[in-house]
């Protein structure tokens, strides 16, 4: 049987969900981002502590040392909740998909110089490992980590490090024509080459880094905005003036993902700083000493790439980094 | 040198390859939880990746089911969707679905995060993150379709809160707080292995079919596309379980007794969804009778049969399922139409069509034990005394539903069990709930009980309207008969209906 009504007359009693209207103010419609982060998590009357955490609560505040009043004062300027971010990533996905098709038809791997193809191989690849060590650490977060609008985020960064990982597993084998050799070196020389030693080192020690928001400020902050730069922008634009500027082609996704979720990174931190004195302390604390350690696993990378300009490249990378932790962040680094 | 990797070597450069043996940091403190249970893993490297995705395959597949269902999502709201359902009373189900079930996906998005962190094998790891954020994508677009029900009907409006306070939300939450606050090994074998493996069906057939039986073009649309993440979850169920069983012998009789206990804590939870279909479904769609026949007696009797080379058997206590599929839908109807005052969603009596619907369907126990009942309440309603019971009821310990389940052999007779621990006594719904707690006293006797919270003090004062404004409830609105519901009246108007012409059960009240 058709319905034979006037839409007018059938009025809707309320716009959106209570937990929601309170903090838009009013009842008002609400956007998919809002409906699905706001106060998602549990918040309160959990039944029984964590075997593996008794002195914890399931979902506790206290697990780290950053303090809010509100834990869903913070804001993913990119909105992501899961149909946006996937949509978001498969997007990107297509167009990298067409750049490798296009770099394996032409055979843009027979024009890059061997020695590039090379450094592709040995500077590039192992950072793979370091990648999967950063999608460990945002799922950490993602579980540990308190209220929807923070760990739901996390754990996009965590696969999105996954993805970048596999894109270097591809890259690999792309410059080397499909062999997995390529892959065993590089995973050699991240376990036993004294030059990744201090950086594998790092990835460990943040492995068993139990607070959170550190984690969070060491990874996303630290080694992400000192890594990035270093692996991927520098060095494809020191490849590129040899003859290799199709690299470009295949770290696409990791240099625009890095750009997007530094402004997340960024408006997260700006939100933790601004709450208070203290907050803002710890976080400068967390990331200077990170930092200094980043730049010391980093170095002998710096200088395997770009040799006794390896040094100054990373100073300046690291004073890049400083810039945009006052500018976005409101962060006062050294 | 340049030969095509296969599929499976591919996805093992993809994914394990990214892992390496640690020497700056400890394993067992790389991975902390690995031990405590007793759960021995010789070698992470004999994990068989139930399904192999890379992420730029999930990207893709997942985002054309995001792009699809998105579409019907907004047509179904442009086009007044929820004008099409058979009856206003089916809304209660969806009720009972966001604010039950959807903050469980969410709990199961923790969960796998944290099992996604702390399991050593990077196989283990990345399918427990994609079951992590698939669980988080089945929240959200649960809470995106049901946005609009939200904004015609009540109940939902604050389903999150509710989650955390309402009584008989404690079921399902205790649940999966249960599982989360447990180990890994033991989360995965309750989630992964007995839920979602053995009893899934049992869920998701009654809501989904139930949903397209009665005209819910959304919640059907949300339903099959979690279908596809839902049938990679089984894969790890039953991959997890064979993992661990092939691992140790030791591993058996402790994932026998987590088996034994998930899936009693299982058929527990599953009660309220056996209720929804029997009595909230204007459409039925089948009894919880015939669905515990097909997909626990038959496809679950065969999975045991399959598990017993491993030294598994059927899980404790599942005798007295079988005697209860024709009983326990009945007793969880009766005590929610006594409490529907203090519920967010509506109750009612079945009308005639519907009392010969389960007379046909339980034909050794509805006539006999329940229709007597129901047609006595039904009477009282009709003639003004619609009953609500003011007393508060008890709850068991460990499934926290109130007592109202019959003993094994005797449908008269409430059952009863108790345990004494330090200096307190402790009170159960059956055999199943009674040992669950005796092997973890400890852990049980923390449960937030409602009851004993309200009689504490602790939810916001001592009368029940004081509860239910701590509850977040609108009195009048949210509780009570569908007959006297806002609900209902809104119905009738959109409809055209005049009151006295309606279909529904209640018209004379
Ligand atoms: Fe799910
Ligand atoms: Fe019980």
């Amino acid at each position: 049987m058709q319905i034979d009504i006037k839409t007018a007359d059938i009025k809707p009693i309320r716009n959106t969900f209570d937990h929601v209207a309170k903090r838009l103010g009013k009842d008002k419609p609400a956007s998919r981002y809002q409906e699905a982060t706001f106060d998602i998590q549990p918040e309160t009357n959990f039944h029984y502590r964590p075997l593996w955490d008794p002195e914890h609560l399931l979902y506790d505040r206290r697990r780290t040392a950053i303090e809010m009043e509100d834990w869903y004062a913070f804001r993913d300027p990119r909105q992501y909740y899961y149909g946006t971010w996937t949509i978001t990533r498969s997007r990107q996905q297509d167009h990298m998909e067409k750049n490798f098709a296009f770099f394996e038809k032409r055979r843009l791997v027979d024009v890059m110089p061997a020695e590039w193809r090379n450094k592709v191989a040995t500077l590039l690849v192992p950072i793979r490992h370091a990648e999967y060590t950063a999608n460990l650490n945002n799922c950490y977060m993602s579980a540990y980590g308190y209220g929807t609008a923070i760990t739901q985020a996390c754990l996009y960064a965590g696969l999105d490090h996954l993805g970048i990982a596999q894109y270097l597993t591809r890259i690999a084998l792309a410059v080397s024509d499909g062999d997995t050799a390529v892959l065993d070196a590089a995973k050699t020389a991240w376990t036993d080459d004294e030059m990744w030693q201090p950086l594998r080192k790092l990835c460990e020690d943040l492995l068993v880094t139990k607070d959170w928001f550190e984690l969070f400020v060491a990874q996303n902050l630290v080694i992400d905005g000192l890594l990035y730069p270093l692996a991927y922008d520098r060095f494809d634009t020191a490849i590129s003036r040899h003859g290799g500027s199709a690299l470009a082609m295949l770290t696409d996704f990791a240099l625009e993902w890095f750009g997007e979720s530094s402004r997340w990174v960024d408006a997260t931190l700006k939100t933790a700083a601004a709450e208070s004195d203290q907050n803002k302390a710890q976080i400068e604390q967390w990331a200077d000493a990170w930092s200094t350690r980043a730049v010391e696993a980093l170095t002998p990378i710096a200088v395997a790439e770009f040799g006794a300009e390896g040094e100054a490249t990373l100073a300046e990378i690291r004073a890049e980094l400083v810039t945009r932790a006052k500018k976005k962040s409101g962060l006062d680094l050294q | 040198m340049s030969r095509k990797l296969n599929l499976r070597e591919r996805y093992q450069r993809m994914t394990r390859d990214l892992a390496w043996e640690p020497s700056y940091q400890s394993k067992s403190d790389i991975y902390p939880q690995m031990e405590f249970e007793g759960i021995k893993i010789e070698d992470w490297d004999k994990w068989e990746d139930p399904f192999r995705l890379t992420m730029d395959s999930y990207w893709k597949y997942q985002a054309e089911k995001e792009r699809k269902l998105y579409s019907i999502i907004d047509a179904f709201a442009q086009n007044n969707g929820h004008m099409n359902v058979t009856d206003a009373r089916y809304v209660n189900a969806l009720k009972l679905f966001l604010t039950g079930v959807s903050p469980l996906e969410y709990a199961a998005h923790r969960g796998f995060a944290m099992v996604g962190r702390q399991f050593p094998g990077a196989g283990a790891q990345v399918a427990c993150q994609m079951q992590s954020i698939d669980e988080l994508r089945h929240v959200q677009t649960q809470i995106h379709t049901i946005s609009h029900y939200n904004k015609y009907f009540n109940g939902f409006h604050d389903f999150r809160h509710m989650h955390d306070r309402v009584w008989y939300l404690s079921v399902p939450k205790s649940f999966f707080d249960d599982a989360m606050s447990a180990g890994p090994f033991e989360f995965i074998t309750a989630i992964s292995f007995s839920f979602e493996y053995v009893l899934t069906n049992l869920l998701f057939m009654p809501f989904m079919s139930g949903a397209a039986f009665n005209g819910d073009m959304a919640t059907v649309t949300f339903g099959f596309s979690a279908q596809s993440d839902e049938s990679r979850h089984m894969t790890l169920g039953l991959e997890v379980i064979k993992f661990m069983a092939e691992q140790h012998p030791d591993n058996i009789p402790i994932i026998q007794k987590w088996i034994d206990k998930w899936f009693w804590r299982g058929y527990r939870l599953l009660t309220l969804v056996g209720m929804m279909m029997d009595y909230m479904l204007p459409k039925k769609v089948m009894s919880w009778r015939e669905a515990w026949e097909i997909y626990f007696e038959q496809n679950g009797g065969a999975l045991f049969e399959d598990m017993a080379r491993y030294g598994l058997r059927m899980p404790k206590y599942w005798e007295q399922t079988i005697e209860g599929k024709d009983h326990i839908t009945h007793q969880a109807w009766g005590i929610f139409y006594n409490y529907t005052h203090a519920a967010a969603f509506h109750t009612w009596m079945p009308d005639n069509e519907e009392m010969d619907w389960l007379s046909a369907k339980y034909p050794d126990s509805f006539d006999q034990y329940y229709r007597p009942r129901f047609e006595h309440w039904r009477e009282q309603a009709e003639a003004g005394n619609r009953f609500y019971n003011p007393t508060l009821p008890m709850l068991c310990q460990t499934c926290q539903i109130p007592m109202g389940f019959t003993e094994p052999g005797d449908p008269t007779t409430i059952g009863f069990r108790a345990s004494d621990f330090e200096g307190n006594r402790y009170h159960f719904c059956s055999d199943g709930c009674k040992d669950i707690f005796d092997n973890e006293p400890q852990k049980f006797c923390q449960a937030w009980m409602p009851v004993h919270q309200i009689y504490q003090g602790n939810c916001g004062g001592a009368t029940v309207p004081d509860v239910l404004d701590w509850y977040h409830l609108n009195f009048g609105v949210d509780n009570f008969d569908y007959a006297q519901s806002p609900d209902r009246q809104h119905w009738q108007q959109w409809k055209g209906e005049a009151a006295e012409e309606s279909d529904a059960p209640d018209e004379a009240a």
